[in-house]
């Protein structure tokens, strides 16, 4: 086997063991879900084995469950949204911070240490009526009985901000410690103000960071499930609620196989579009 | 008979002079050849009884198994019991269906409908009852529910009863209100905000029905029963999921009123929190068993659902749970606190509590818990 052979065998020879796990582990469960989604659930639960349509008409028609999409991608929107606004600032502060940037990073990783349902239900300590905030409000005597804060759409976002803020943090701290500090004081040095600048010269090579960290938290926000259940009230349902309800609640494994695979096409669609027009290196810089 | 006993017994006839030596000695070669061939296979069949997975509802109820059922079982018997939650039946049985055979074993369903469904799908194990002798305690109104659902045999063994009746805070709520009003307290606009419920379609549906002055094991006139739903989902809170979500939102007083389930509301009172609890006319009573699902090591299984209908042992469980047992108190005396549980029933017929019917609920399962989650989703 001649050297250049040998050389185009050698990646494929060290990616096999990875490419082995995530065949088995994400296409081949992927395959029996796409199987699953053209079979029937009975009267009794059990499920019958053919090739029917039945499950894919009713996710593809039924308003409600394109109501409960569009409602969800809603909610995805705001939380990125607001983790860009609000992670944008902290990863610019740590990008330009000195000396105690290992710090800071480290801080920003510590809520990973602890389970995201914990995370979750803390803000129910925080904002529940029994809860920090109300004490405070209690105590200051700014109300005189509690306040309902909990259970309604703006918690699940606040949640979601909470869960997702790190993903854009880093995202954006990775595209701004990429950027060469001098071009500013180039800028500035030619006349533009500090603010011209940033927005004229590091916001612009800032963006694909963004982007990334937006596509990640806009991902993950519109595929939750759990944060609607401990922090929504009862209309406050997402589409992956949906799933696991078709699942678990219906046992009508048929239907939910064909609404995770609606919800996969819709966020891939977005994917294949952030690749087509940034594509999936930045995304990779933000996850290392 | 283990091997231990069987050869001091042999000893002992030949210490007696009933076997002579030879025979002895024979006797003991046949055994240790029989014991050399049989201990590779025996040592893999009992290395899969060396655990019994037991799955129950969490909280109170998995920490009075633990104490006073598991511990001690592990203790007599060597087998140990590996306890899991859930959060709901339905959830459970999706489990399961995901399940290799054997993974789960015991679970302690709720309702003959769970039942009759798992039964449905082929689940259910036959149980030997000359195996369970304490199965005699049980009061035999819940036993004959179950053998009409699998022809006669038992898959599970009766365990315990409760309600789920409203339980409301007294502070806000008073006694007299809360009977007077009943089901219908659930769609008092006056507590619009602080009234919670659990996210299970039956339960709902069940409510709605009495609050829409139906019977509940079959209503007739489903459009006001789903507009009950309607209405109790718009003055609500928060649909709950679990039985600890429900005590910490009404030991939060995040809301006032809710149904909920006896045990832990008589929980809750135990703790010192002023929650009233009453069971509506025609109120949810449900009974609970140990079902073994099919695949399951039976005899071990069957040893643990013995040693758990013991008096001594259901009695423990039952006053750390609150729930009464399902041990008939005519044949059995169940001591001083369990009288005091909410439904208990000291006759031992259960003829004031109103139990699922599992034919009608079984047969609206698959259209009324869609319909339902399309309700409480605002639709």
């Amino acid at each position: 086997m001649s050297v250049e052979a040998r050389e185009r065998r050698q990646p494929w020879i060290l990616l096999s063991p990875a490419l082995t796990a995530i065949g088995l582990l994400l296409f081949v469960p992927l395959a029996f879900i796409v199987v699953y989604s053209f079979w029937l659930r009975t009267a009794s639960g059990a499920d019958q084995v053919g090739f029917y349509l039945d499950n894919w008409n009713e996710a593809l028609t039924d308003p409600f469950y394109r109501d409960i999409l569009f409602s969800t991608l809603r909610i995805a929107a705001i939380t990125t949204a607001a983790c860009a606004v609000l992670g944008y600032p902290a990863a610019y502060f740590i990008a330009r911070s000195d000396g105690n940037k290992a710090l800071l990073l480290l801080l920003l990783m510590l809520p990973f240490w602890i389970s995201y349902i914990i995370r979750t239900m803390s803000w129910i300590n925080i904002l529940g009526v029994s809860g920090a905030v109300n004490w405070v409000l209690l105590t200051l005597g700014l109300t005189s009985e509690p306040v309902q804060m909990l259970y309604n759409e703006p918690t699940v976002i606040l949640g979601l901000v909470h869960f997702l803020l790190p993903f854009m943090v880093l995202n954006v701290y990775v595209a701004l410690e990429g950027i060469d500090v001098s071009l500013e004081d180039a800028a500035c040095s030619l006349g533009s103000t500090r603010w011209q600048a940033f927005r004229e010269v590091t916001l612009p090579l800032s963006l694909p960071g963004l982007a990334a960290g937006g596509l990640l938290c806009f991902v993950l926000s519109a595929g939750t499930y759990i944060t609607p259940l401990i922090l929504g009230g009862p209309t406050d349902a997402m589409y992956a609620n949906l799933v696991f309800e078709a699942i678990i609640t219906q046992l009508n494994w048929p239907l939910g196989s064909a609404l995770s695979l609606m919800l996969l096409a819709v966020l891939g669609t977005l994917v294949l579009i952030y690749n087509h027009y940034l594509g999936m290196g930045q995304l990779m810089k933000g996850l290392g | 008979m283990d091997n231990t006993k069987r050869y001091e017994r042999m000893r002992e006839r030949y210490l007696n002079g009933d076997l002579d030596r030879r025979k002895f000695l024979g006797l003991i070669g046949a055994a240790g050849l029989a014991y050399g061939l049989h201990t590779p296979f025996a040592r893999q069949a009992l290395a899969a009884t060396e655990q019994v997975r037991f799955d129950g509802w969490g909280g109170v109820v998995s920490e009075a198994f633990r104490k006073y059922a598991f511990d001690p079982y592990t203790k007599k018997t060597g087998i140990k019991v590996v306890d899991g939650t859930f959060g709901g039946g339905d959830e459970y049985l999706s489990r399961v269906k995901a399940s290799q055979a054997g993974e789960y074993n015991i679970a302690h369903l709720s309702g003959v409908f769970d039942y009759a469904r798992y039964a449905n799908l082929g689940l259910n194990s036959t149980l030997n009852e000359a195996n369970i002798p304490n199965l005699k305690y049980v009061i035999p109104k819940l036993t004959d529910v179950f053998r009409n659902v699998t022809d006669g045999t038992l898959s599970c063994v009766p365990y315990d009863y409760g309600t789920t009746g409203i339980a409301y805070n007294r502070k806000y709520i008073s006694d007299e209100e809360a009977k007077k009003k009943g089901a219908k307290l659930l769609i008092d606009a006056a507590y619009k905000g602080k009234i919670g419920g659990w996210s299970d379609w039956r339960t709902r549906v069940w409510y709605a029905s009495l609050q829409t002055d139906q019977d509940p094991n079959d209503a007739t006139d489903m459009d006001a029963v789903w507009e009950a739903v309607r209405t109790n989902r718009d003055l609500l809170l928060k649909y709950w999921q679990s039985g600890a979500e429900l005590m910490s939102l009404l030991a939060e007083e995040e809301i006032y009123v809710t149904e909920g389930w006896s045990g832990r509301i008589y929980a809750l009172q135990e703790q010192g929190k002023d929650i009233g609890y009453i069971d509506p006319p025609n109120g949810f009573g449900w009974q609970e068993c140990l079902f073994v699902i099919k695949g399951s090591p039976m005899e071990a299984c069957e040893e643990l659902l013995n040693f758990m209908l013991a008096p001594e042992t259901s009695i423990a469980v039952a006053e750390g749970q609150n729930y009464p047992p399902a041990l008939d108190p005519t044949k059995v005396d169940l001591g001083d606190k369990i009288p005091t549980l909410p439904a208990f029933d000291p006759t031992g017929k259960l003829d004031g509590l109103t139990f699922a019917n599992p034919e009608y609920w079984n047969s609206h399962e698959q259209a009324w818990s869609k319909t339902f989650g399309r309700i409480q989703k605002g639709y």
